[in-house]
């Protein structure tokens, strides 16, 4: 029994102003003639121009992206282990601490994360930088791949395996031409939330980065310590823009694979 | 056991992310606890080492005499820690608290939608989690400042006559906390309402409920594992959040994130910064432990 009622049409629609409306008010100001981001003096694109020619902004994009690239590639390999391993190893010694690892960081606070990660750098006289970023980034974003994969495996039908290694086909081959293919979806939006959560991360990277190394979030955060800007809304719009038309297409990609691996099934089920 | 038949891939998939994990996430702990136990040093890195591996065990027992609990009683000494602790528990207690009373109502609403548009609605609260933490933080400083746009908004609508001070209070830090960690919430108890069936509510009223008490006596505690789990999931990290203290708060809003951040960066105190770690890590252990169990049952009945 559905109850679609004016009660609950209007808690949801408050509730999606709340979470819209700042979001919304921080892109409009950043198309602000006007220095000031709260009195609109008309709109202009000449903060988006001006970013163009900040350097440092730039090159900490650079390294964002870098950092973010490899990190999540690497925790999307990790993390699919690891969601394997939750779900096809139900008993073996250790598994307790092993899925207790895949959990707590999800809701550890981050400066602990952090601080902890930067005494292990310094503990074994690793450089900080580019690399420790990265590391650290892998770390933490590869439990959120393991928790999304895992959903997708648990639903996961083990007999095509199975029916994929009677015709012959030697275990590696089978995960990579069987298995991976059918759980890509899952893989591949634990990609993007890796890639995204790198992109997001201050506090950890303020920790474990070292000279040289400065991400966009850092150097957000010590602009806006100095004050709101409309060039700092404009640069958050990029980034806004980026992850919304990302977050949108791997959602429409992610369901059509599911639509057309529907269909292939019923269709192989039908000629059977 | 199907593509694990073989032991050598099976130990392969289990060991990599396992001696991952033991080296990025459980070791360093250690090794913060390690170095809150040592004392403070002009040096680089900045503290007298306390003990390391090389020096084997009897080095061990040779040195835990020079263990120092100083750092520990320095944090018991100076009021200014416990009251951040304290206050870090309460912000994020009453948070989480103002959280599920807003959350409730929004996931019980996006259940009871129409089939066809749950999708549309369930991607409109994950958006907001993907966009940056630091942006939205960022994004109330311009609501929230004494000539902000609330405040213009109030003003003209001559609701207020001078502008309320609301950034740099705990006020602010509440909006927050609440603002960013909402999808949190919102997401667990729409799980666990979706998947409730509404013949439960009608046969409750059939049996003389009222609509209030059929809610109290059946939905709720039908919904209270997604309850724990979103309370859980934003009490925690929300203890030791701090960005949305040091942008959003002011002086007076002590949060246990923040003194660590400065203790850290500000103090270059790296033993003083690991005992403040360190303690935070005893009071979250058990909410931790009790999120685990909820994800470890979730997961049994995923099967």
């Amino acid at each position: 029994m559905l109850r679609w009622t004016r009660f609950n049409i209007i808690s949801v629609v408050l509730g999606f102003a709340f979470l819209y409306l700042p979001i919304v008010l921080l892109v409009v100001f950043s198309f602000n003639e006007s220095k000031l981001v709260t009195v609109w003096g008309g709109f202009s694109t000449k903060w988006y121009v001006s970013l163009l020619s900040n350097q440092g902004l730039l090159d900490a994009a650079w390294v964002t992206i870098r950092v973010g690239l490899l990190s999540a590639t690497l925790a999307t390999i990790l993390g699919t282990m690891a969601a394997l391993t939750l779900v096809r190893f139900t008993r073996f010694r250790g598994r307790m601490l092993f899925s207790g690892m895949i959990y707590a960081p999800l809701v550890m606070p981050d400066v602990i994360t952090g601080l902890s990660l930067l005494l292990l750098f310094v503990a074994i006289g690793f450089d900080r930088g580019f690399w420790t970023i990265t590391l650290a980034h892998t770390t933490l974003t590869m439990c959120f791949v393991a928790v999304v994969v895992q959903s997708r495996l648990l639903s996961f039908d083990q007999s095509i395996e199975e029916a994929a290694q009677d015709l012959g086909a030697p275990p590696v081959r089978t995960f990579f031409e069987i298995t991976l293919p059918i759980i890509s979806p899952a893989v591949f939006s634990g990609w993007i939330l890796a890639f995204t959560l790198s992109l997001d991360d201050l506090v950890i990277a303020s920790f474990t980065s070292g000279p040289g190394a400065t991400t966009l979030p850092m150097k957000i955060y010590s602009q806006v310590r100095l004050g709101v800007t409309p060039e700092i809304n404009a640069v958050c719009t990029i980034l806004i823009a980026i992850v919304t038309v990302g977050v949108i297409c791997a959602s429409i990609i992610t369901k059509r694979r599911e639509v057309q691996r529907e269909r292939d099934e019923r269709a192989a089920a039908a000629t059977a | 056991m199907g593509i694990f038949a073989s032991r050598f891939y099976s130990r392969l998939v289990i060991i990599i992310p396992y001696a991952w994990l033991l080296l990025f996430f459980l070791a360093p702990f250690f090794i913060v606890f390690r170095i809150s136990l040592s004392t403070t040093a002009i040096a680089i890195p900045p503290y007298e080492p306390v003990f390391s591996l090389a020096d084997g065990w009897s080095g061990f027992w040779e040195k835990a005499s020079t263990f120092s609990f100083d750092n520990y009683g320095y944090l018991t000494d100076d009021p200014l820690y416990f009251n951040a602790y304290l206050s870090s528990v309460v912000i994020a207690g009453i948070s989480t608290f103002l959280m599920l009373l807003i959350a409730y109502p929004i996931a019980y609403g996006m259940a009871q939608a129409p089939r066809t548009i749950r999708p549309t609605l369930l991607m409109l609260v994950i958006l907001p989690f993907w966009t940056s933490f630091l942006i939205r933080v960022y994004s109330w400083i311009a609501i929230l400042k004494p000539e902000g746009l609330l405040n213009q908004l109030l003003l003209s609508l001559r609701i207020i006559d001078s502008p309320l001070i609301i950034l740099n209070t705990s006020t602010a830090v509440y909006i927050g906390i609440v603002y960013s960690y909402l999808p949190f919430m919102v997401l667990p108890l729409y799980s666990s309402l979706e998947k409730m069936d509404g013949t439960l509510i009608e046969a409750a009223q059939d049996l003389g409920c009222t609509p209030i008490r059929a809610f109290w006596r059946v939905t709720f505690p039908l919904s209270l594992p997604g309850v724990i789990a979103g309370c859980m999931l934003v009490f925690i990290p929300a203890v030791g959040e701090f960005v949305i203290p040091d942008l959003l708060g002011g002086s007076q809003t002590l949060m246990i994130g923040k003194t660590l951040w400065n203790e850290f960066n500000a103090n270059r105190d790296w033993p003083v910064s690991s005992a403040v770690a360190t303690i935070l890590l005893l009071i979250l252990v058990i909410p931790i432990v009790f999120f685990q169990n909820a994800q470890a049952k979730a997961e049994e009945r995923g099967r």
